[in-house]
Parts: structure tokens; sequence; C-alpha cells
């Protein structure tokens, strides 16, 4: 049962590593246009180098 | 802008069109632009369209939105939105402006974030919780089990203080007002829940309920959400109808015209309107003659007459010349500032209503206390045990939390609202479609609502070629809506215009030619010198002859014939009320079908007929659009505005129809009564799981193990009987 000792706090921690990065994402307003980026990305304009 | 931090004040998403109005005026005007796109769909619109607003020169950044199908642009301020709207029409764009200060949606936009955040905390620590608790309840061994229960309680007190937030906030807001809300047992049974676990846990006791407070908040946050997204869709489609509306005027100022916002407007100002345009404010026109269409403030279908020293108010449409008017009202004594008041007093009205799922609150609440406080006594006067007493009684409160009910109302009336938004009704009320299920009677304005509004000539066969030929020439120099459609209707018949010369349009009265060196004259009845009859008319005069009569019928609008056919084969009974004179109103009945039916009412004529069907018990229906309707539409039961209603209208309304189309209005009480069945039965699914789990809390063998099931169970079937809605 020592192995508990272990995975519960890393179970816990990649659990929240996934809560922080969907804070993230809400707080940097990527839900604000779901339709247009899921478009954007077949837009060529910047595939050879990155936006300015 | 007090009147509109009223309204915001009382917090319905219903009357938020008026003080965006208003408010618009309190701002200025930012660098910021934004366009409505109704068109664009693809990858390629985006980048085409980006593309070609970076290209004009000034404009510092274009993005488009293509959920909310909008674009906002940086620029500077000498761009102006006509100039991008005109560059993407260039591209094949379709693109209006759209009122920025109306589009500030930041608040909704914060709580809607809030909202998720705490949901996302939630739905972690639920899920952990959730696997604790199953080694315990898969039977981990004594030390294993405390453990257990000591990390649970590490992750669900944090998250019961941050995510329980909103509920704690509202029943702590119910209770000072002295009343029973759904939130105040939530937040009783997930308080108490949780410090009983916390002193089991310490006490190493065999249960704790951790993952049932955890849970119950996640899935009654999830109900939160869904019930804000559907009122924040409604509130953004409403705040985009107001924005579509800019509220500019021409004043006319020492260094010539000048557009400014009408807020901007000051009594004593000289203000142009074109030909076409709506009066920004009141005033009297010092300049030009015309004629007005009213018919949004009194129903009347004819123009009236305008010309120096008339008295017009805001909202009437200025049809054939252009008139320079002398503001005596604004801002604050205008009479748009008069229609907030109006709206504000109706909503006021409105909230004496009680919804459903608070009528419900309020047998259950006390039932459910009461049982736990019941439960509690007879256990610790039988063991003397108060910890199991107490443990017993917490039990209780669990297992009938309302969950499955934090879930009922909110699934139906997304699912409802949904279905309702794609056939073309906005649902800005959260209330409104208990309301609309339960009418039982709908009274229809005429003018705007059950007829557009546009006149079609009715008597074209009865006239002899040669007066068509050259009533069409004479109608052809003419932009008077009777004039135009005049001219469409013998276009359509195939009848060539005859050769009328020194055309020429007369602002206010009529149009005048020379055919065959003899003075022809088409207009209003008293420049002719006919006399003026009951139906709307223009009358056609060639040399000295007798002035022949065109009779006009006001066209329907599409899907009225459906939308009345409708709603009698529901049962429900239909009248029509009209400020225009009886023969129009008779006329439209007969056409329709409506039995019963009303002319010449004023706008309290309306109010006072309302009130007298309301006290006789009776729930009505108002569908309306004009200025004479709002207090009507506020005073009904519910009511319905079409989308090209008046801006205090559709703040008055608890519906807008999107479209030009009446015909949803029949399908959207059907489906409000299924809703409302619906809702109903989800009561009943929820108070059927509690009869028979809750004898096994009182007799001591709830587990948290059986409290979960329960409760889950319970939430999915009421989350999938809410979405059976077609």
């Amino acid at each position: 049962m020592d192995i508990l000792f272990w995975l519960i706090p890393v179970s816990l921690i990649l659990g929240g590593l996934g809560l922080c990065a969907f804070l993230w994402t809400l707080r940097n307003r990527q839900y604000d246009d779901p339709a247009g980026d899921a478009a954007r990305i077949l837009l060529p304009d910047w595939d050879v180098r990155p936006k300015p | 802008m007090t009147t509109a931090e009223h309204i915001a004040g009382m917090g319905c998403p219903a009357c938020l069109a008026v003080p965006l109005a208003l408010d618009t005026a309190a701002r200025a005007r930012p660098a910021r632009l934004i366009l409505s796109l109704p068109n664009v769909h693809c990858a390629a619109c985006i980048g085409s369209i980006e593309a070609g607003l970076i290209a004009v020169p000034g404009v510092q950044s274009a993005r488009v939105n293509l959920t909310l199908k909008r674009a906002s642009i940086d620029a500077a301020s000498a761009i102006t939105a006509e100039q991008l709207v005109a560059t993407l029409a260039r591209l094949g764009h379709e693109a209006h402006e759209l009122d920025a200060s109306a589009l500030s949606s930041t608040e909704t936009d914060r709580q809607g974030r809030d909202l998720l955040m705490r949901l996302a905390v939630a739905g972690f620590s639920m899920m952990n919780v959730m696997l604790l608790s199953v080694a315990v309840w898969a039977g981990a061994g004594e030390g294993a089990r405390g453990l257990f229960h000591s990390i649970s309680a590490v992750i669900a007190v944090p998250t019961i203080a941050f995510c329980g937030v909103p509920f704690f906030r509202s029943a702590w807001v119910s209770l000072r007002a002295r009343r029973l809300g759904m939130d105040v047992p939530i937040s009783v049974a997930i308080l108490l829940a949780t410090a009983i676990s916390v002193s089991e846990t310490l006490q190493g006791g065999q249960y704790a309920w951790f993952d049932a407070a955890v849970t119950l908040t996640f899935f009654l946050l999830a109900g939160r959400y869904l019930d804000h997204r559907t009122r924040a869709a409604a509130r953004s489609a409403a705040a985009v109808l107001t924005a579509l509306e800019v509220p500019r005027a021409v004043r006319m100022g020492a260094s010539g015209p000048q557009t400014v916002a009408v807020a901007d407007l000051l009594p004593g100002d000289l203000v142009l309107v074109r030909p076409g345009a709506r009066m920004p404010v009141d005033g009297v026109v010092t300049q030009g003659e015309s004629e007005m269409d009213r018919a949004i403030l009194t129903g009347e279908t004819d123009p009236v007459f305008a010309g120096p020293g008339s008295v017009v108010s805001a909202g009437e449409t200025n049809l054939t010349g252009p008139l320079t008017l002398r503001v005596t009202h604004a801002g604050r004594d205008s009479s748009l500032h008069r229609m907030a008041d109006l709206v504000a007093v109706a909503e006021a009205a409105r909230g004496r209503y009680t919804a459903l799922a608070d009528r419900a609150a309020q047998i259950y609440v006390p039932v459910v206390h009461l049982l736990a406080v019941g439960a509690f006594a007879v256990w610790l006067g039988i063991t003397g045990d108060a910890r199991l007493a107490l443990n017993i009684a917490v039990a209780v409160l669990i297992i009938t939390c309302p969950c499955a009910l934090g879930l009922a109302v909110p699934a139906v009336v997304t699912a409802a609202s949904g279905l309702l938004f794609r056939r073309g009704l906005l649902i800005k009320s959260s209330t409104a479609l208990e309301r609309l299920a339960s009418a039982d009677v709908v009274i229809f304005d005429k003018t705007g609502t059950l007829t557009l509004g546009m006149p079609e000539l009715s008597d074209l066969a009865t006239h002899e070629n040669r007066d068509l030929a050259v009533a069409v020439a004479l109608a052809d120099g003419s932009a008077h809506p009777l004039a135009r459609s005049l001219a469409q209707a013998i276009h359509a018949a195939g009848v060539r215009p005859a050769e009328v010369t020194a055309l020429a349009e007369v602002p206010g009265a009529g149009v005048r030619g020379l055919w065959h060196g003899m003075q022809v004259r088409l207009g209003r009845a008293n420049w002719v010198g006919a006399k003026a009859g009951s139906t709307t008319a223009t009358y056609l005069q060639m040399g000295a002859a007798l002035p022949v009569a065109f009779r006009f019928s006001d066209r329907l609008r599409p899907g009225a014939n459906e939308a009345v056919a409708g709603l009698k084969a529901l049962g429900l009974p239909v009248i029509l009320m009209s400020g225009d004179g009886p023969a129009p109103v008779a006329a439209l009945a007969a056409r329709l079908g409506i039995a019963t039916h009303a002319a010449q009412m004023t706008p309290a004529d309306k109010v006072a007929r309302i009130a007298q069907m309301a006290a006789s018990g009776q729930r009505v229906l108002m569908v309306g659009d004009g200025l004479n309707d709002t207090a009507a539409l506020a005073a009904a039961h519910v009511s319905i505005a079409p989308a090209s209603a008046l801006d205090a209208a559709r703040a008055a309304a608890d519906m807008v129809l999107l479209g030009s189309d009446l015909a949803p209005l029949a399908d959207a009480v059907r489906l409000a009564r299924i809703a409302v069945r619906r809702m109903r039965q989800n009561f009943a699914i929820s108070i059927a799981y509690n009869v028979i789990a809750v004898p096994f809390a009182l007799f001591g063998f709830a587990t948290p193990l059986m409290s979960a099931i329960a409760m889950s169970l319970s939430s999915v079937t009421v989350s999938l009987n809410a979405m059976r809605m077609k």
C-alpha cells in the first residue's frame, strides 16, 4: 500500500495541471469564438512564418 | 441615466434593450467599430474580410468573430463605418454597422466565465473525491479509510468554500427577504454535510459525505451555467437588435450639417430629417413639408400631413420631403425616456409572477427541513446518541437535496429556447415559457403586427387603362409609399406609363404633371378636391374632371393566416385590437376570420381592457409592435413583439420574433406547453426518487454510496427527459 503514498499526490498533481490548463484557456478568452478558431486553422496566411 | 440604472438594477434580462439605447448617449464614441456580418460562414470569408479591412488606410486591426458573425475594427477616428461597409460590399460581403456601446456585454461575460471556472474546479474535485470514495465503498480497511477521508476533506473543503459561493450568496439574499428559495435547502445541505463529514473524519467514523457535497455542487453549478447561457444568448441577440439602430441625427450647426449622436442633442437644436428616416427626437417642424407615418405610435395606417408648426414625436417616420425640426424634448424629457419609464413600471408588475420552480420550492423546503429535524429528534429520543441522530438528519437532507430539481427547469428551458430560437423566436424572460404555456386568450395589434404597414392596391380591376397609365406615370415620380405601391401594382399588371411631362412632387400633397397639355394630379384627397373616404386611398384628377380614387388595403404579414388559424386550433380565442379606424379593422378581422375586434383603441384603452380580462381570470398573450402597444405588452400575462417593432416595444415584450413571419407563433405556444409538461414530469421524477430513498435515510440505512447512486440517477433521468423536446 506504500505505493499510494506516491500515486495519490501524482494523480492529484496531474489532475490539477489539467484544471490549471483549462482555467488558463478560460482566462485567455479561447472560448470567445470556437467556430472562427476552427475555421482559422485552414487559412494559409501564417503557414510559413508566425503571425507577428 | 437613473431610469436605466433602475431597470438594470431589477436584473431582468428582458429589459436590456431600452437602457442600452439610452446608455449609448452617456458614453463617448470609441475608436472601435463593430460590423455585423450576417452571411459570413467559412475560413475564406474570414481571410478576405480581414485582409480587405486591413487594406483600408487608417485601419489598425480587424478581427472577425465567426461565432457571433461580427467584425471588430480598431481604426483612426476619421474612418467611418459606412466606408468599411462599402469596402466589404465591393468584396461581396453584406455588412451592417452595430452600435459598439450597445454591445458592451462585459458584465454578462464575466459572470459566465466565473460560473464556468467554479464548474471546472468542482468537476476536478468531484472526480478525485469520487475515486477515493469508490475505494472506501469497495471496502478499504480502517486505516486506509481514515487516510482517504482525510485526503477527501483536504480536497472538498476548499472546493465547497469556493464553488458554493453562488448558492450561499443567493440563499442569504432570499433569507434576508424572508423567502425560502431553492438555494436555502441546497446551502444548508452542502454546509451541514461538509461539517458533519469533517467531524466524522476527525473521529475516525465510518461514513463521510464529501463526495455527496461535491457532486451536489457540481450538478447544481451545471444547472446554473445552463441557465446563464440561455439568458446570455437571448440577451446578446436582443442587444444586436438594439445595436443595429445606431442613434444618430443630422444637426444643422453654424458650420453646416453635422452627424451627431442623438444623445448629444439639446432642446433648441435644429435637426434635419431626410425622407424615409425616423424622427430622432420630439420637436416642432420649422421648415419643409412632408407626410408622416405614425402607425408605430398610434396604429393609424393613413399618413398625416406635416408642415411648419406641426408637432412630431420620436419614432414617427418621415415619408416624402426633408423636414427641419426644432428639438423640444431631448434626453431625460424625450418620449424615448418616457417609454423607458413605462417599461420599468411594466417590469415591476411582471415581477408578481412566481416561477414554477419557486412554487415547488415553497412546498418542498419546509417538508424537507421538518423531516430532517423530526428524524434528529426521534433518533435522539430513542437512542440518546446525538452523533447518530445528527448523521441520520444529514443523510435525510442530502438524499432529499433538490439536485434534480435544480436541473429540472434549466435543462428544459435550455432545450426549448434552443428549439424556438431556430424557429425564429427569441425568449428574453426566464419565466416566459411557463407564462406562454398558460395563456388562454390572444390579443393582436393590427398595424405592423398582423399587417406590415405597407399599402397594397385593392381595386386595380375597376379602373380604366387610361387612368392607370397616367397614374403610373405620376406615381413613378414619387417616393411616397402609396405611390410606390400603386406604381408597382400597375407595372405588374403590364400597363405602359402614359407620357406625362413637367412632373413635380409637392411634398405633403402629391405629384402633378402635364398630359396632352392637360394638368393631371395624383395625391391627397383635399389637394385634388375629392372627399376623403374611410379607407386608405390616393386620388387622380385629370384636368377638371372628377377625381378617381385608388383604394389600398394593408398588406398582411407573412404567416398571419397560419398564426391565427393555428392559435384557434390550439383552443385560444383571438381578439384584434387596433388604434386604427373601424372600417379597416373590421375588414382585416373578416379577412383573417377573427370574430372579436375593437377599433380606435388608445394605449390606455388597451391596458384597461387587458387589466379587466386579467381581473376576470383570463391570461392574455399580447402580440404587438408599436409604442401604443408598449404598455399593453407590459400589462399582459405574456407578450411577443416582432423584430421590426420599436425598441421600447421589444424591450417590454417577453419574446421577440426574429423574422418577418408570424407562423412560428402557434408552434411556440405548442412547444411552451410541452416544455411545462416536461418540467412537471421532471419534478415528479425527482419526487419519486425521494419517496423511495427517504424512508431508507429516516430508518438509518442510508449510506454515502446510496445517495451517490440516487443523485446521479435522478439528475441523468431529468436531463434526458428534458432533451426529449421536439
